[in-house]
Parts: C-alpha cells; structure tokens; sequence
C-alpha cells in the first residue's frame, strides 16, 4: 500500500471551510488511483467536534490541544509534520486560502519535500502525481510532477467539486499528540467586516471596476450605470486598495463571494483571486481592452472596448430603454 | 525600527506571455519587468513605521531586469539603503532565493526591533512563498497576508486578512518575517524628476554571495496556456455598437 495522503482540514470559527471537503474529494482520487488511505487532520479544541463531518477520509487524527485554535502557520506546520511522521504520510494537501497561508511552505521547509502551489488539476501516474498549477494571474499553466508521489500540495479554492469530499458515513477518529511551542504568534482579535452602506453580497446587480477604471472619479461613472440599472457598484482589490472604495465592495479572496444575476465585470483582468469571489454569478458581462484578457474565458458575454468611452453612452441608452 | 523590505521583478501579465521553445518556461524575449504588486506596500508598510516609529529602512533585491530603476525609486521614496545581489533572479525559485536572502539578513544578529517584510505572495510562485521560508531559514515567527502594522512595547500587533472581509489582529514578537499583502495607505507617488536626482546622488550596495547550490526543485513536465473553458460570446463593434448589444442581452436577461 502507498504512503497515506494527508488533508489538513481547514477551519474558521467553528465551521470547516469548502476547501476542506474540495480537497477530501481530490485526495479520495488521487488515494483511490494509489492505493493509499486517506486521512484529514484537525487541530485544535475547538475543530475536534466537527471530525463527524469528513467521513469521506479512511480516518480522522485529531489534536485537540487549546493552543492550536487559532494557532499561527508555524504552530500547525509543526503539528502538521509530526502526524505525517506518525503515519508516514507521503503526500500533504493543503489549502491555497488566506486562512492557512504560509503552512504548505513552512511544512516544505521542514520536510524538505516540494512544494506545488496554486494546484487546479491532480492526477496519478503510476506511482507518480501530476500537478497542474496556475501561475502568472490565470495566464499560464505549468504541470508539475512529483515523481514518488511525496510533497505538499497546495489546492486552490473551487478547483475540485465540494460534493465529491463529503459523505454521510462516520470516519474512525484517533487523537494524536503533537508538540505544542510557546507561540510566538498569538490570535488576539477578530476585526468584523465593517457593515458597508450597502451589501453587495445582497445585490442582483453588481456593476464591478478594476484597474481598467483608472482614477478615483471614473468610479462615478460606475455608479451613473449602477443607479440607472437598480444596482451596486463592486470592485477588484487594486480599486479598494487604492481607497476608491470600502473594503465592504472588495469582492474576491479576501472580499465578498457574490452570486447576483448580473454581473458587468469592468477593467478586471480575471485573475484567479477576484474570480473566486464572482464565479457563481448567474450572468457574467466583460468588457476589456485586452482582447486575451482570462475574464473572457469564463464570461458569458464579452466586449473588447474602453469601459471609460463605453460606460456614458451605456448609461444612457439603459435610461432611455426603460424610459 | 529596523526594517527590511524585499523587491522581486515580476513579469507584467498586461503583456502577453508565451511560452519558450522548451515547453517548459516562459519566453524571455518579450517580458516586461515591473516590481511585484504586494512589494508595493511592503515597501509603504515599512516608510510608514519609519515615518511614525523611527528607525532605518533597507531595501534588497536580486539581480533582475530593471530593478536599478526599482531600487532607485525605493531610494527617492525615503529608503535609507539599497541592496542588490547580484545573483540572477531568473531561473532560480523562491526556494533558493530564499536561501540566498537569509543568507545576507542573517549574516549578524538581528537588532530586536527587526521586521523583515517580504511580500506574501507573487504570481510565479510556483514552489510556494518565499516568507514563510525565510522565516524556517531565520528561525522568525511569520504571519502571511498581512495589511497592517502597529508596533506596541517591543511586539508588533498585526493584521491578517482572512475572506468575506474579515480580519484578525494578532500579537507578534520582533524579530519577525511579515508577507505584506497590502499597507495602511496606498503606495506614494514620487515624481520622476526626484528618482533621477537620486540616481545621481545615492548609490546601491552591491553584496557579493555565494549562489545556491540548487536553484528550482520542481520537475515542470509542461507550461502552456489554458484552453478556454467556455469563452464568452463576444460583442463586437465601436462603443456605441457594443452598449447597443449591451443593452439587448441585459432586457433578454430581464434586468432590464
Ligand atoms: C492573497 C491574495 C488575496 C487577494 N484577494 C483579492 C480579492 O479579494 N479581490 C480581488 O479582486 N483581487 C484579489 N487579489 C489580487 C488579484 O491577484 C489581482 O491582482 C486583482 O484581482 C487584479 O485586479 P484587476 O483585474 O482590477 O487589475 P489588473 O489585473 O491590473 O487588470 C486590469 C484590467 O483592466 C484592463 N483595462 C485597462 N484599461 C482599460 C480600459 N480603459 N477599459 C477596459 N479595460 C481596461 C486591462 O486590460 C486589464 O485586463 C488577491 C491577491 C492575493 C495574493
Ligand atoms: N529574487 C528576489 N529578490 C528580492 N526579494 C524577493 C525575491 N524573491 C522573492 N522575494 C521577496 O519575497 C516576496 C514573495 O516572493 P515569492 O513568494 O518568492 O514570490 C516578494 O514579494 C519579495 O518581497
């Protein structure tokens, strides 16, 4: 039998996060086609109560020791590290989030094994493990083998169906110790969303700008489009950071996951950030000048023009067509 | 404080990448260079605590098209040293230059008001990120994602962003490696004119070391461009044309 697979399930305030079961589905093929067992891990005295719900792993380790909740990237790679070395893992998936960011590398670092990170595709071949990454913002592909199957993987969110990772049935769960440092790193408080004036998670129409809008006041021409269509504007992370919009629009990653019935996606390039967060939207219109743009690849509509020549003249037949 | 701030090239993707003869890396001849997004604020994260906190801002580099320019610009935005490696970036991976940077930052100990800010993450990063490897290679505690700083008796409290907006602060001992994701306040502006004064002035450090033993870890059995999973239907036409087309799908789709 193969090396067991590892999945560090990936959890947020009580709760485990899609990743999680993403990953469990993507594990059960690869374990499948190696045959080899697949195992999640959970840490920390509050994850230990949700073993029940990965029932798609042959079995569930978990430490349930007080300082792992909300432990920092370097107490769980170090948790992480001596349940592999307990059960011989030969290959760990983790997740591409903001939440366990830093852990797939802090793990590689200890282990010496590679690291593959930003993984949108898994297959087995033979003995080996054929990882697809992708780089450069959603314009380049590499694949990548480890040869002996052995490495870390880092999985990116909505690559793989959630469906696949879940099950009714009740795994088996083992405790494990693992060694618990001082940490250096603590949690000290959560900093809640501020409750923007509007909710665009709530919002049919979203009217989202990136870049491509260019300045501060061309943000109004969003808005002139926005109101004419009974919407909200929304945007891409360089337009928040640059402080045009609050932080309650940012949609994407670290933003809003939005599902509206229309989504105008304007000056966005589609990278896979933002496209995680606006992915779900029932109809999705892009209009850019680069004609290779990735937002085209997954859009319904598209359009190749400038969003600043294009949204006036917009604005203005959208009011004359309801009248 | 002490602070350092790491600068890696990046390929502009407004150009269009392609990939080299050997299927396997990307065509050097038309890459544009510009300095990865999250270094931006890496570097205003550092001249802001310089500006609020004291101390010194150092910024470091290895050897990549147009990074003079970059570290110059540093210079002219208030950096008070610039380093440059000059080890190839190309070709080397983030695991090997983080061996090469831990290399020069732990080459003396660290004054106990060290930040060490790297960005968190770039678009290349195929291995995974160079500041958690950094942080095991200086034996640092290391938070990711961050977007914002604030120094209280001898710590650092941080702020990690996590999804839907939400945030945590979190209580950190210096010396420390923070991957910036992004800073209190947007990158400054500085005019052209004051970075060509400052490259008349101002020189950068050049640190010779010894190049890693090796460079990139992963066997790439291929690089190609993702197919089009269902591209859109486009609009074509001048804007007037497009917003007329525009205006038809949103009524077939009842938004209108
Ligand atoms: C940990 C992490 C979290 C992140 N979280 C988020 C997140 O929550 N949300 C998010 O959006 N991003 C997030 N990002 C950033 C993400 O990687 C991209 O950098 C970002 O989405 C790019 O925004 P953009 O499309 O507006 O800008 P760019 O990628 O710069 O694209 C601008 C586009 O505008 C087009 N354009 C330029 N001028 C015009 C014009 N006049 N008319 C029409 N088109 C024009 C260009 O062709 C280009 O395609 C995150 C990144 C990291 C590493
Ligand atoms: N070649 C390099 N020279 C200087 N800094 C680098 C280099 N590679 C990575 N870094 C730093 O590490 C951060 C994350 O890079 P990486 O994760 O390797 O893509 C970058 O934003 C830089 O701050």
């Amino acid at each position: 039998m193969a090396n067991p697979i590892l999945v560090l399930a990936e959890q947020l305030r009580g709760g485990l996060a899609d990743i999680t079961f993403e990953m469990l589905g993507a594990g059960r093929a690869l374990a499948g086609a190696a045959g080899a067992p697949l195992y999640a891990v959970l840490l920390g005295r509050e994850a230990a109560p949700l073993a029940p719900k990965l029932g798609r792993a042959d079995k569930v380790f978990v430490a349930d020791h007080p300082q792992l909740d909300l432990a920092p990237a370097g107490a769980i790679a170090a948790a992480l590290k001596s349940v592999m070395d307990q059960v011989g893992a030969g290959l760990v998936l983790v997740g591409c989030t903001n939440v366990s960011s830093g852990i797939g590398s802090l793990l590689a670092a200890k282990t010496g094994l590679p690291l593959v990170n930003f993984c949108r595709g898994a297959k087995a071949e033979g003995g080996a493990l054929v990882f697809t990454s992708q780089l450069f913002g959603g314009k380049i592909l590499s694949d990548v083998k480890l040869a002996d199957g052995r490495g870390i993987a880092c999985i990116y969110p909505g690559a793989f169906p959630a469906d696949a990772g879940k099950s009714e049935a009740t795994p088996p769960v083992e405790k494990v110790d693992v060694p618990v440092e001082p940490p250096a790193v603590v949690f000290k408080k959560y900093l809640e969303p501020e409750a923007g004036d509007v909710d665009i998670t709530k919002q049919s129409i979203l009217v989202g700008v990136g870049r491509g809008i260019q300045t501060r006041d061309n943000v109004q021409l969003a808005e002139d489009l926005a109101l004419a269509l009974g919407g909200a504007v929304c945007a891409s992370r360089p337009v928040i950071d640059q402080g045009w919009l609050p932080l309650s629009r940012q949609v994407g990653k670290s933003g809003m996951s939005v599902r509206p019935r229309v989504y105008l996606a304007l000056g966005i390039s589609g990278a896979p950030e933002h496209w995680e967060g606006m992915q779900n939207s029932r109809c999705i219109i892009a209009v850019n000048t680069d004609p290779k743009a990735p937002i085209f690849d997954g859009s319904h509509y598209g359009a190749v023009c400038d969003v600043l020549e294009l949204l006036p003249v917009l604005t203005d037949k959208i009011k004359a067509r309801k009248g | 404080m002490n602070l350092y701030v790491l600068l890696k090239m990046v390929p502009d993707t407004v150009e269009e990448l392609n990939v080299a003869a050997d299927g396997k890396s990307l065509d050097a001849e038309f890459l544009r260079f510009k300095l990865s997004d999250p270094d931006e604020y890496a570097l205003e994260q550092a001249l802001l605590l310089k500006e609020q906190h004291g101390g010194s801002v150092t910024v470091v580099a290895l050897d990549a098209p147009e990074v003079d320019d970059v570290l110059f610009t540093a210079l002219a935005k208030g950096a008070d040293r610039a380093v440059k490696i000059p080890i190839a970036q190309a070709g080397l991976g983030t695991v090997a230059a983080a061996r090469v940077l831990a290399d020069f930052l732990g080459s003396a100990p660290f004054a106990p008001d060290t930040l060490v800010l790297p960005g968190s993450q770039a678009i290349d990063d195929l291995e995974g990120e160079l500041a958690p490897f950094l942080a095991a290679a200086l034996k640092l505690p290391y938070v990711g994602v961050v977007c914002g700083v604030t120094p209280a008796n001898g710590r650092v409290t941080v702020i990690k962003e996590f999804a839907g907006g939400l945030r945590a602060e979190f209580d950190v001992t210096l010396p420390a490696v923070l991957g910036i994701q992004s800073a209190e306040k947007p990158p400054r502006y500085v005019p052209v004119a004051k970075v060509r004064a400052v490259m008349k002035s101002a020189q950068i450090e050049t640190v010779d070391l010894p190049p890693p033993a090796r460079p990139g870890q992963l066997e790439i059995e291929r690089t190609y461009k993702p197919e089009a999973a269902g591209r859109a239907e486009m609009l074509e036409g001048s804007p007037d044309e497009v917003a007329d087309k525009l205006v038809d799908v949103l009524a077939k789709i009842s938004v209108i």
